[in-house]
């Protein structure tokens, strides 16, 4: 008990401290920043004011990002130079194949059925006068972490031999309709499939929440008008709400392929690679903590980071159009 | 009669949404019923035998969770992962607050070009960053610390929280500002006094999606407090337990619902700002 108020002091007293800490940093800069002269000040006090997040952002995101590149073209225990051995390795051992396939596979699927069910839901529920409730319950696992959802589906997948009453959800659907129980995160056929349908429970919420909101934003009268005009709903899906909504499908679509590229969580706990389910980014972890090899870890690394910078290239285009026009 | 053939028109619609949410609930639903079942209860049958006899409540126990908290020590994780959940929220949304004004309302040289930068660091991945950091905190000591941590969240968080806030402080009326600098406002009162009241919404959205973001977090738990016991958040305790407890459901579900229980409540009770929180920033990485 007493363990448990000490740690109850030690949590109130580090939030004081750090939020204490750094309300007090800026509130020191402004008071040094009020001795310089007038004209001074207005062109010192913006770097007071950006200057805590330069610092953490340079030590945080860029030096690492670039130590990692530097440690990429090192043996496994950053000693010698060794070219481009690491990323020879990375692009032909049999263990990163699998990798890359699984994750161009995470990408197709959870991008199509995410964005897909997210639309066809944001819809249908559009139509419902319900649709908060609905909205609410496809949304929930956006809540819910990674490994939490990972403990879900490990549950609904769990396997029992054939003559005992299964446990798992799916199993005992497979049972009651006269088929064999499936061990559905170790059966080679449908392990990969198991882990990207949780991916996919996850996301779809989240794709649902910005699709729908773009769909409101579709003005009334063109869809009335569409509607008089004779045109089924299913033509006026296509026609009109998707090609409509089609820079905020795009939008979607980016962060889940991202997550795609660097889903580790649910890999992670539910087979963590075992039998044919390896990701790029659990490889990344495995190199690192169990095999020490931080070359070939860094390589991986920068594999993701070069998947990702077109990403990063779109989007600060798309900024910098927005700002253009602001 | 025209009411029946409407109603009759639009049942495969009524259909499709609620068996759609009937799929999206059910696991769900599983977990949180098997973990107040019995220990051979939810070995011997699946959890949705409970429904033949709903009423029956001698059927459900606390006991899984009375021991998940106590002898699993999830009860210590459930500390540990609010210790480092809320000033990982606090002092990367105070740092970013600050920022954002700047980049929004402040004129200094390489105003834009430092922005563009921020937009870009959005989607790095933070495998990029794990060995280099690492390395930095065995050699400083932060490794395994509460600060380490704040510190980690702090710098994943920033991007996007100055990102988002810079975009919602110039959102803001400039006549508004123009006219708290001719009333005599020191630009430290115009932003305390002006930006951050009326932004109260747009912060708690941001609030709410780093504190899920960090309450969530697998991976930077996982390297920077590695196997400390001491400090571990609660979704490192559970990847742990689903590695050492294997097929123990009964534990093992009410573990999960421990761990899912704080953003669960956010949600329901904040899903409004979560919402506009996601809507307003779906470019993080």
């Amino acid at each position: 008990m007493s363990e448990f108020l000490s740690q109850v002091f030690t949590t109130l007293l580090a939030i004081l401290l750090g939020v204490g800490g750094v309300v007090g940093l800026f509130l020191g800069m402004e008071f040094l920043i009020g001795f310089l002269p007038q004209r001074l000040q207005p062109k010192v006090r913006p770097w007071a004011y950006i200057g805590p997040t330069l610092l953490i952002m340079g030590i945080y995101l860029v030096y690492p990002t670039l130590h990692t590149l530097y440690l990429s073209f090192l043996d496994e225990r950053s000693q010698q130079f060794v070219g481009l051995k690491n990323y020879l390795w990375t692009l032909t051992s049999p263990e990163m194949h699998i990798a890359f396939r699984n994750n161009l596979l995470w990408i197709v699927l959870m991008t199509l059925f995410s964005v897909g069910l997210g639309l066809v839901i944001a819809v249908l529920v559009d139509r419902v006068s319900y649709e908060s409730v609905a909205k609410s319950v496809i949304f929930l696992p956006m809540a819910i972490s990674f490994v939490g959802a990972s403990v879900i589906w490990r549950f609904v997948y769990a396997f029992k031999p054939a003559n005992v009453p299964q446990i798992g959800l799916l199993n005992a659907i497979v049972t009651a309709l006269d088929g064999q129980p499936l061990g559905w995160l170790v059966d080679t056929r449908v392990n990969n499939l198991a882990l990207i349908a949780v991916g996919i429970w996850l996301q779809t919420g989240f794709c649902m929440v910005i699709l729908s909101a773009g769909i409101k934003s579709i003005p009334r009268e063109i869809l009335e008008a569409a509607r008089v005009d004779g045109a089924s709903e299913w033509r006026i899906f296509w026609q009109v709400i998707v090609p409509m909504i089609g820079s905020t499908i795009a939008v979607v679509a980016t962060t889940v392929i991202i997550n795609a590229l660097k889903a580790f969580d649910i890999v992670f706990v539910l087979t963590n690679g075992q039998r044919g389910t390896e990701v790029i980014a659990n490889r990344m972890y495995k190199e690192m903590f169990s095999f020490l090899n931080f070359g070939r870890a860094s390589a991986i690394a920068v594999i993701l980071l070069l998947a990702i910078i077109p990403i990063m290239a779109a989007n600060i285009r798309r900024f910098q159009a927005q700002e253009a026009i602001r | 009669m025209n009411g029946i053939r409407r109603i009759l028109a639009r049942f495969p619609l009524h259909l499709a949404v609620i068996v759609i949410c009937l799929i999206w609930l059910t696991p769900t639903v599983g977990l949180l019923v098997s973990s107040f079942r019995h220990k051979d209860a939810v070995f011997a049958t699946g959890w949705w035998t409970v429904f033949r006899i709903p009423m029956d409540f001698a059927q459900f126990r606390l006991d899984n969770y009375i021991q998940v908290l106590t002898a699993q020590g999830m009860g210590r994780a459930f500390l540990n992962s609010l210790t480092i959940a809320i000033p990982s929220t606090i002092i990367p949304i105070t740092i970013a607050a600050f920022a954002g004004y700047a980049f929004a309302w402040m004129e200094f040289p390489g105003r834009q070009v430092l922005f563009v930068i921020v937009v870009g660091l959005l989607v790095v991945p933070l495998q990029m960053t794990l060995i280099p950091l690492l390395r930095l905190y065995n050699r400083v000591g932060l490794a395994g610390t509460f600060l380490g941590i704040w510190l980690a969240h702090t710098g994943y968080g920033l991007p996007f929280a100055v990102y988002l806030l810079r975009n919602f402080f110039g959102g803001l009326p400039k006549d508004l500002f123009e006219a708290a600098y001719l009333d005599g406002a020191s630009p430290l009162t115009a932003f305390t006094r002006l930006a951050l009241p009326l932004s109260v919404p747009s912060l708690a959205s941001l609030g709410i999606f780093q504190f899920l973001w960090v309450w969530n977090d697998l991976l930077v738990a996982l390297i920077y407090l590695g196997g400390t016991e001491k400090v571990a958040p609660l979704t490192l305790k559970l990847s742990a337990m689903v590695q050492s407890l294997g097929q123990d459901w009964h534990l093992l579900t009410a573990a999960a619902f421990v761990s899912m229980a704080v953003p669960m409540l956010v949600f329901f009770t904040l899903q409004r700002y979560f919402v506009r929180g996601i809507l307003a920033g779906s470019v993080k990485g």
